[in-house]
């Protein structure tokens, strides 16, 4: 039996050790949000929070996680009742086809939690593995932005804004 | 009663004569400061020479922050002597060399003194590059001098006493710099020399890949024996035959042009940057240095492999079967037997891995844990770091149970010790 502690409640599962998280996650939890994406630890659609880390939860054992907490985008709200990070990447639209973005607000969670008011720099470094293939990273940094109390800005940092300006202001 | 005051006298003009040779040592004039010469006094041809020395060199490896502007410094590097942070190289005038005259540049690379005469630490590698042609030394000035300026003052350094005070390194110089450039050997071609030159002098290989001794200078007699740097192991370079398959030339050229050898593996820690700036340069200057490595080889005695008692328990404890649980979940989608990435794009299988065959489980930990990350459009090889997912139990796991699936070497030990001590040095920089 494998014991996990999903969004505050604890489930006993009868499955392979090996099984990865993700898999047990929307197979024996019904928990949809996170996604199957590469498989590879590349793309980050698979994100969750274990243990106040963000993880690819497609590259982990259900063996490894022992008694860390894991968290998944459905522990931040409903469609009725968004979150703020959820709420603000509906009001930036930073979703395009949204494969990416259950991945993208968890890591973003992962950061506020540890650090509600992080650096651009910092903001940027953490949201680096995950990827969006629309090509949606400025709105959902954007959308990060706006509940890290971060300037706007065009998506430039400081020394990027300088440099966009001596360049014409064109990013 | 004559001979006290002789012997007095005697001993006192020993030591004012020792005190005068320790000052003459320690004292170094300032090069008077210069205006920043203007870009237009260094010709093009020039320029891009110098760009291929700056390369060779690795200069911006060391010059250039996490996250920095290039060549603008402020990069930590541990000794075991304390932190000593990379100084800014661009030609600002304030914080880097921007009024350093080309006699100031050259005695800089040639005997590790500053501009305004304090000694340089020899985590700058002058004991190499002093090796280097003038030629050379004034092109890679030309370059640096024609980048972009950046105001940055590298942070203070943190030595401990008395390596803080400057001075004392005219001993270590006097041990361990022999100024200026070498014969050629005759008896051997100009490939070889030109290979000997780069890895000698510019490439400064031996820096990284040669044993140290107590004050930090390469062991006498060992060079290229390998050593340990930023918490990597810089394998030993003339022991390339050990390897489950002996390092060819075309290997090695490919690996330190590319970053990857199909029959070794990716480059990864301080390695990585170096083979990122020798892809810049002309082939040939690679296969120089592979040739001049190639030529350097010790006779090795047989790696006894491992004992079939000594794996089939490796397969058997509870650590192996935790190791091969983590490995099918979090390895095997890429470096399983039928996963893509071993059949597409030359990438080797673990079984031929230098970390993996190793002595030390040393650089698999740090791969485990640190991954490599990606690097823009460069990126050749990329791998998720484990460090924020696993335990030291656990990453020891997998290190054993690699080690036992993958290579016919006896098992590691102390491993889970080893991923602690490696994991809280990795904290600490």
């Amino acid at each position: 039996m494998i014991t996990l502690t999903v969004n505050g409640v604890r489930h006993a599962l009868d499955i392979d050790p090996s099984t990865p998280l993700l898999y047990a996650l929307r197979n024996d939890l019904q928990l949809h949000g996170a996604k199957f994406g590469c498989g590879l630890g590349q793309c980050g659609a698979c994100t969750v929070i274990v243990g106040g880390e963000a993880v690819f939860s497609c590259l982990v054992p259900v063996s490894s996680i022992g008694a860390r907490a894991v968290r998944t985008v459905e522990s931040l709200g409903t469609a009725e009742h968004p979150g703020p990070l959820q709420k603000s990447f509906i009001e930036h639209q930073a979703a395009q086809c949204g494969y990416c973005i259950a991945g993208m607000i968890m890591r973003a969670q992962a950061l506020l939690d540890r650090n509600p008011h992080p650096t651009e720099s910092e903001l940027r470094e953490h949201m680096e593995p995950n990827l969006c293939r629309c090509g949606t990273h400025m709105r959902i940094l954007a959308a990060i932005r706006e509940v890290a109390h971060l300037p706007a800005g065009n998506g430039a940092s400081a020394t990027t804004q300088q440099r966009a300006a001596s360049n014409g202001g064109t990013q | 009663m004559t001979r006290k005051p002789i012997l007095l006298a005697a001993t006192g003009a020993v030591i004012v004569a020792a005190l005068i040779v320790a000052v003459w040592l320690m004292w170094q004039p300032a090069i008077a400061p210069v205006s920043p010469p203007p870009a237009s006094s260094f010709d093009s041809q020039t320029k891009l020479a110098g760009a291929r020395v700056v390369a060779l060199g690795d200069c911006t490896v060391c010059h250039t922050a996490k996250g920095g502007k290039p060549f603008a410094g402020g990069l930590p590097l541990a000794t075991p002597f304390g932190t000593i942070y990379a100084t800014n190289i661009t030609p600002d005038v304030q914080t880097g060399i921007g009024n350093w005259s080309l006699e100031a540049f050259t005695r800089a690379v040639r005997y590790g003194v500053a501009r305004d005469g304090h000694l340089l630490y020899p985590a700058f590698p002058y004991i190499h590059f002093t090796r280097m042609s003038d030629r050379d030394i004034s092109a890679a000035y030309a370059y640096l001098m024609t980048r972009e300026p950046v105001s940055a003052s590298a942070p203070a350094n943190g030595l401990i006493f008395p390596l803080n005070f400057r001075p004392v390194l005219a001993f270590w110089n006097v041990l361990f710099l022999h100024p200026g450039e070498r014969a050629a050997d005759t008896s051997k071609d100009a490939e070889w020399n030109r290979g000997k030159l780069l890895v000698d002098g510019l490439g400064h290989c031996a820096s990284c890949h040669s044993p140290l001794n107590l004050i930090g200078g390469e062991k006498s007699g060992h060079a290229f024996d390998g050593g340990i740097v930023d918490g990597w192991e810089a394998p030993a370079l003339n022991a390339l035959g050990a390897a489950p398959k002996p390092w060819t030339r075309e290997q090695l050229v490919a690996y330190l042009r590319s970053g990857r050898a199909s029959e070794h593996g990716a480059a990864a820690g301080p390695m990585l940057p170096v083979t990122r700036d020798l892809a810049t340069v002309p082939e040939e200057d690679v296969q120089a240095i592979a040739t001049y490595i190639l030529s350097i080889q010790k006779p090795q005695p047989a790696i006894a492999n491992a004992s079939a008692a000594a794996v089939n328990q490796g397969e058997t404890s509870a650590a192996a079967q935790r190791g091969a649980i983590l490995f099918s979940a979090s390895c095997a989608q890429c470096h399983g037997p039928a996963s893509p990435m071993q059949t597409i794009g030359e990438r080797p299988t673990l079984a031929f891995s230098t970390a993996v065959n190793a002595t030390t489980p040393r650089n698999a930990i740090q791969m485990m844990l640190g991954g490599i990350g990606w690097h823009g459009e460069d990126t050749m090889n990329y791998m998720p770091a484990f460090s924020e997912i696993y335990s030291d139990q656990q990453i020891a796991d997998l290190a054993s149970y690699i080690r036992a699936a993958y290579s016919q070497r006896g098992p590691w030990s102390d491993v889970e010790a080893t991923v602690a001590k490696v994991r809280k040095e990795n904290n600490a920089r």
